[in-house]
């Protein structure tokens, strides 16, 4: 399930299929063949998948630092928050963590790349590597500290590994100096990375 | 019913069998706490060789403190880990 998005490979590479790109094209082809589903079908899923995107995940965000309601429904219930805005997460459950003086989320999937793509798209590259991986549960505050954020020693560092049934995505603390910026100004400051937990949103 | 409760201390297996497993091996044979229960999901072992209506499994959410995970882990003695488990990986301590 981890790479199956890498359905074509890249334009313009020359060279043979791999033996799993021969593959992933023959059950491609197959469940086509099959009138398991359409090619017409599977061109609007992956539509669909590649139009979510981080700024769905950073208006939840800018919400919930705004009304407490709907941050205490965001943690309790992300599927229905995130209804609010359109966004439907389907049948996946995700579960959002949030960042506190004490606590600071970091989520990672070291058997593959699950994230909680329904909410906020696709993974980065770096997201799926086994360098960052590896490091995220074994030594998480130095793998921050290389994205350019250094977690104080007296902030718990919470790694969740996603490792099952249940997606992640942290809600970061709103930054200082953010007062009085409106909704749509916050969603602005929180990007891809607050959202996994490899640095804070702040205020440029 | 379930066999693990809230705050409850649990084992991960150590076992190594064969198949697609989603418990990490980092996580077996260590000592964690059950954080939350996530409900029932179809068993992966089982659904990764297409048994659609495989049995249903206990999902747990269980906390391990770092240097439970690695003696020498170098941060702060209250970070943590929290792994999903499913039932049948997990014994009571």
């Amino acid at each position: 399930m981890s790479e199956h998005h890498d359905h074509a490979p890249p334009p313009d590479v020359d060279g043979p299929l791999t033996y799993h790109q021969k593959l992933a094209q023959a059950l491609e082809i197959l469940l086509v063949e099959k009138g398991v589903f359409s090619a017409n079908e599977m061109r609007t899923a992956i539509e669909e998948l590649d139009a979510r995107d981080p700024a769905d995940g950073a208006k939840l965000v800018a919400r919930a630092w705004m009304d407490g309601d709907f941050k205490a429904l965001l943690l309790s219930d992300t599927k229905s928050a995130a209804a609010e805005f359109g966004i439907d997460t389907g049948d996946v459950n995700i579960v959002v963590m949030e960042n506190t003086p004490a606590i600071h989320n970091l989520i990672v999937c070291t058997l593959c790349s699950c994230y909680p793509r329904t909410l906020i798209g696709l993974p980065p590259d770096w997201y799926k590597s086994q360098n960052y991986r590896r490091r995220a549960v074994r030594e998480p505050r130095a793998v921050i500290a290389e994205f350019g954020t250094v977690i104080p020693d007296d902030v718990e560092v919470r790694v969740h590994d996603s490792t099952a049934d249940l997606r992640y995505m942290v809600l970061p603390m709103r930054p200082d100096g953010s007062d009085g910026m409106d909704e749509e100004a916050l969603a602005a400051l929180v990007t891809r990375d607050c959202l996994v937990g490899v640095t804070n949103p702040t205020v440029p | 019913m379930t066999g693990f409760s809230i705050g409850e201390q649990v084992r991960v297996r150590r076992g190594d069998p064969p198949g697609h497993i989603r418990t990490p091996y980092y996580a077996r044979g260590k000592e964690g706490t059950v954080e939350r229960i996530c409900g029932c999901f179809r068993n992966p072992e089982e659904l990764a060789y297409g048994r659609l209506d495989g049995s249903m499994e206990t999902l747990y959410r269980v906390r391990f403190n770092q240097r439970a995970l690695w003696p020498d882990y170098r941060g702060q003695s209250t970070d943590t880990v929290d792994i999903e488990i499913f039932e049948h990986w997990l014994e009571q301590v």
